[in-house]
């Protein structure tokens, strides 16, 4: 049985599936932050299984859209980790919970 | 991607990548689900070589199993009790649900939808290409990829030296 596109696919559903979840139940800050590089990650794998495989004059253009994920991640990831010091530094938790200063 | 190395490989690395999500979502030690994830990264730059991408499979070492995994590292070890409530939140059977209808939704359509198979040989050099399309047609988005990864250094470092926000109570 040969491997195609849809495999793939499915891969990168699950491992954002994962990550939403993670995201979104994570009490700790950087428990959160770990959901949302996993699910960059599915997006990048859909990105380049999209570019191996579809007709397109030029098949490569979806890695270099990676290649800019990759960079918006590694920022993303430099702010909300200095976030995660700061915020434990001010309020002494990084738990999400107790974070509510703009809860009505 | 008929021969049998292929199938093998991919059918490996999917388990190991999915695998070691679902441990990074279970465990309760913040530094054993940093591991996991970096293994779940190692996986997914293994699927990458299969699909003929070589030069984002070492980047993705590069950077995420790499760098992004020193920095969840440090925010962890830094604040001294940082690791201490890592259980789940009264979202988590919500956040089940909805993850688990995004992920279906998602294999759906992947199935069902008639994506154009193009149906040819894997690339034999993507590092030159990619380098110059970066440089001709994707010039700009470039630049300003430079200038976001500089304000966010700076940002970085700027927020953790921020004197005045430990005395602002």
């Amino acid at each position: 049985m040969a491997i195609h596109l849809e495999h793939y696919l499915i891969t990168g559903a699950i491992l954002f599936g994962i990550g939403l979840y993670l995201a979104l139940a994570k009490r700790n800050f950087v428990g959160v932050l770990m959901g949302i590089e996993l699910m960059f990650n599915a997006v990048n794998l859909t990105f380049v299984a999209f570019s191996r495989f579809v007709q397109s004059s030029s098949p490569l253009d979806g890695h270099v859209f990676v290649v800019f994920t990759v960079t918006v991640a590694a920022a993303e990831a430099a702010t909300a980790l200095a976030l995660a010091v700061l915020l434990y530094r001010v309020r002494d938790t990084i738990d999400v919970d107790e974070i509510d200063l703009l809860k009505w | 991607m008929d021969d049998t190395g292929t199938i093998i490989a991919f059918w490996l690395l999917a388990a190991i990548t999915v695998g070691s999500a679902l441990l990074t979502a279970a465990v309760r030690n913040l530094i054993h689900a940093v591991i996991f994830l970096v293994v779940s990264f190692m996986g997914v730059a293994g699927l990458y070589i299969t699909l003929s991408a070589d030069f984002i499979a070492v980047t993705q070492i590069l950077i995420c199993a790499g760098a992004i995994s020193i920095l969840l590292l440090f925010a962890i070890m830094l604040p001294p009790r940082a690791a201490r409530r890592t259980s789940e939140s009264f979202l988590r059977f919500p956040a089940l649900m909805l993850a688990g209808l995004v992920a279906a939704t998602l294999a759906f359509v992947a199935v069902d939808t008639d994506w154009r198979i193009a149906g040819r040989a894997g690339f034999t050099q993507t590092a030159s290409v990619i380098g110059e399309s970066l440089l001709n047609k994707y010039v700009l988005p470039f630049e300003i990829a430079s200038v976001l990864l500089l304000v966010a250094m700076l940002g970085a470092i700027v927020l953790v030296n921020a004197e005045g926000a430990v005395e602002g109570e």
